[in-house]
């Protein structure tokens, strides 16, 4: 589905991603961990098309097409889905107007029919649910005065609407407390299917209590130093990235 | 002969025949053309008008200072920018002149067009009270050639069913057309105007209007503006606001197209418990250059004055606003807010922004802010990794960004052809 060659990138000269690769196929959770620092947000921004940062080497092909090429919408038109760090907050556009624009774009681009104002309220409540989100929240401006974790909620709340092929969770545990965590957790993995893949973009193991990866990867200076199962996020967790590091450092010198 | 001189010379005023004028009308007339022979028009780089070079716009525009003659008005422009739906009381003005055929109001609606030889109470009272001729050249220039004065008074706790709205037919003729409109109330009334400017695309002409409007106490008045004119067309307004005792006066103000556009809205708080809203939207693009000098003066305590003033500006387009926030000693616990926000989307359009304010009082609330920037990228970004397009996500910030401006407009009808205009200067259509 996803396949990312020797990736390199950089923001104002910075180089921050010094050749990834990865290969995620459907149905698969990819969990990408680091210590701060290591590239892992600019991993998920280079996939959504951040236009700050200036691919420099590599390919990424998804579903076939080369998505360096894409421009974001487009992207997000062909099944990606990046969850904000930090969601933007939007005054004056109504997170449903946004919303029914956004789903009807992209349904456009699918060669499908634009959804009427009735069946796109039931669509909407029908995935409210998911994330236990209130209607009230939704008749508000686009995140405007929304707590941390009504923030991330809405994230989810909108990939449910939007039911992308491949998730790119970026720190979405950040700034959750852990009912929150839960609430948003248990969405994605009501969203997960066979079809379509996540990656979770995460610094601590606590979120994969929750959304359990088939693979993690360690990142670290802008590349994938280590791969291996879940087990790997527990020995981070208990030992921390250092012992990575100094792998790292160590075999370089 | 240049303007401003011809402004100040005998034959100018000769052209006039005040000999007709009741005294009380003929004062304010002779301090005017005084304040005009000794002060002329605006020179370059007067303070006031320091971005806005009006005088040398006129002469290049070989406008002619003298009022202009009433024109035929074609079926086609009565149509024009006719608000749909919208129930009014109109009053039409042809060149500057009230037109009794185009105007058509409810009987009930007190109108008085008062030619000078003879005056109302009311109108001896107020008339010339507020807009003093030696504050501004363009005061004392429709002072002095304003024929007539179209009158509207709110009796004690008269509520107005319908707005009412001034529409002024302007020829392309490069002449000036000096239309004076006094409005007065008395307490608890309460009342909504709208005024538009029509014009056919490609006439040229100068628009000095002028406007006095006198809140008794407890009343409710609402001003709108709307200024969609020619692409040449000049333009130099002042709205003059006296506000009683608990009053609340609101002015709405949408630019959309106009050549040299100045809008100068003063408001004298004179009671405590006055509420002044000021809010106002500049959409620009092409050549455009709007001017917007407000200025609120609190002269009592417990007044509360809120201005919010927005702007988008494309092409080679122009803004100025210079806000005036005065707190007297005596007026103690005013709230003043004062709010300037642009967004340039093209390297070749201005803003001069200045916030001017002077506090003599020590228990009040005053803010002020202004920025000008670009569209927020990051929002771009967020709103397209939606699956929004590029254009539809602009369109879509930038219509959030101005539409808190007209929010409150009450009237329904006027606030959805305001929202249209919006949106299509936007490109809005998502």
């Amino acid at each position: 589905m996803l396949s990312i060659k020797n990736l390199h990138a950089n923001i104002e000269g910075t180089e921050i991603l010094r050749g990834i690769n990865l290969e995620v196929k459907p149905g698969e959770v990819h969990a990408i961990m680091g210590p701060n620092g290591s590239g892992k947000s600019t991993l998920a921004s280079v996939l959504a098309g951040r236009e700050e940062y200036e691919v420099s080497e590599g390919e990424v092909s998804f579903l076939g097409k080369d998505l360096l090429d894409l421009s974001p919408e487009d992207r997000a038109r062909e099944g990606i889905f990046l969850a904000f760090q930090y969601p933007v907050e939007i005054p004056g556009v109504s997170s449903t107007n946004f919303l029914k624009t956004a789903v009807n774009q992209v349904r456009e681009y699918r060669g499908q029919e634009p959804l009427d104002a009735v069946s796109f309220l039931s669509l909407m409540k029908s995935k409210m649910g998911l994330v236990e989100i209130d209607q009230k929240l939704l008749s508000r401006s686009l995140n405007e005065g929304f707590s941390g974790g009504e923030k991330k909620r809405n994230e989810i709340f909108q990939m449910a609407m939007l039911e992308p092929k491949l998730a790119i969770l970026d720190e979405t545990d950040s700034g959750l407390d852990i009912d929150a965590l839960r609430i948003v957790a248990n969405g994605v993995n009501k969203l997960k299917s066979a079809d379509n893949a996540t990656i979770v973009v995460t610094h601590y193991q606590r979120l994969l209590d929750y959304i359990v990866p088939d693979y993690v990867h360690v990142l670290y200076k802008g590349r994938i130093v280590k791969s291996g199962t879940k087990e790997l996020a527990l020995e981070l967790e208990e030992k921390g990235y250092d012992w990575i590091k100094e792998e790292v450092d160590g075999a370089t010198v | 002969m240049e303007l401003t001189q011809q402004a100040q010379t005998a034959e100018f005023f000769k052209r006039l025949n005040p000999n007709k004028l009741a005294q009380n009308r003929l004062d304010i007339f002779n301090q005017a053309k005084e304040a005009l022979i000794k002060n002329g028009l605006p020179k370059l780089k007067e303070e006031e008008y320091k971005f806005t070079a009006i005088t040398k716009t006129l002469d290049k525009a070989k406008v002619s200072l003298l009022p202009a003659e009433k024109f035929d008005i074609s079926a086609s422009l009565t149509r024009k920018e006719v608000i749909a739906d919208l129930d009014a009381d109109i009053i039409a003005f042809n060149n500057g002149v009230y037109d009794a055929n185009l105007s058509s109001y409810s009987p009930s609606l007190n109108v008085n067009v008062e030619d000078g030889s003879t005056e109302t109470a009311s109108f001896k009272k107020h008339f010339g009270s507020y807009a003093k001729a030696d504050k501004d050249a363009f005061i004392a220039l429709n002072t002095v050639y304003a024929k007539e004065v179209v009158h509207i008074h709110l009796a004690k706790k008269e509520v107005l069913t319908k707005p009412v709205i001034f529409r002024y037919y302007q020829s392309n003729n490069q002449e000036t057309s000096y239309p004076r409109v006094l409005i007065t109330s008395e307490e608890f009334a309460e009342g909504a105007f709208i005024e538009q400017i029509i014009s056919e695309e490609g006439s040229g002409y100068f628009i000095n209007g002028l406007t006095e409007i006198y809140c008794a106490e407890n009343t409710h008045l609402q001003y709108h503006k709307v200024q969609k004119q020619s692409k040449e067309a000049i333009e130099v307004n002042t709205l003059e606001v006296f506000q009683e005792k608990s009053s609340t006066f609101s002015s709405y103000l949408l630019s959309l197209q106009g050549g040299m556009l100045r809008n100068n809205l003063n408001i004298t708080l004179n009671g405590s418990g006055g509420e002044a809203n000021m809010n106002g939207l500049y959409l620009l693009n092409g050549q455009s250059h709007v001017d917007n000098h407000t200025s609120v003066d609190h002269r009592e305590p417990h007044c509360n004055s809120n201005e919010l003033y927005k702007g988008v500006l494309d092409d080679s387009s122009r803004g100025v606003f210079n806000g005036k926030i005065y707190v007297r000693r005596i007026a103690q616990k005013t709230n003043a807010f004062q709010q300037n926000n642009n967004i340039l989307l093209s390297e070749d359009a201005t803003i001069n922004t200045k916030p001017q304010l002077e506090i003599w009082a020590d228990d009040v609330k005053c803010s002020h802010g202004c920025t000008t920037g670009q569209l927020d990228e990051e929002a771009l970004f967020y709103l397209q990794a939606r699956g929004v397009g590029k254009v539809s996500a602009r369109a879509m910030l930038l219509e959030a960004f101005a539409a808190d401006v007209i929010a409150n407009v009450s009237i329904d009808s006027l606030r959805n052809y305001m929202i249209d205009n919006i949106k299509e200067r936007l490109g809005a259509h998502y």
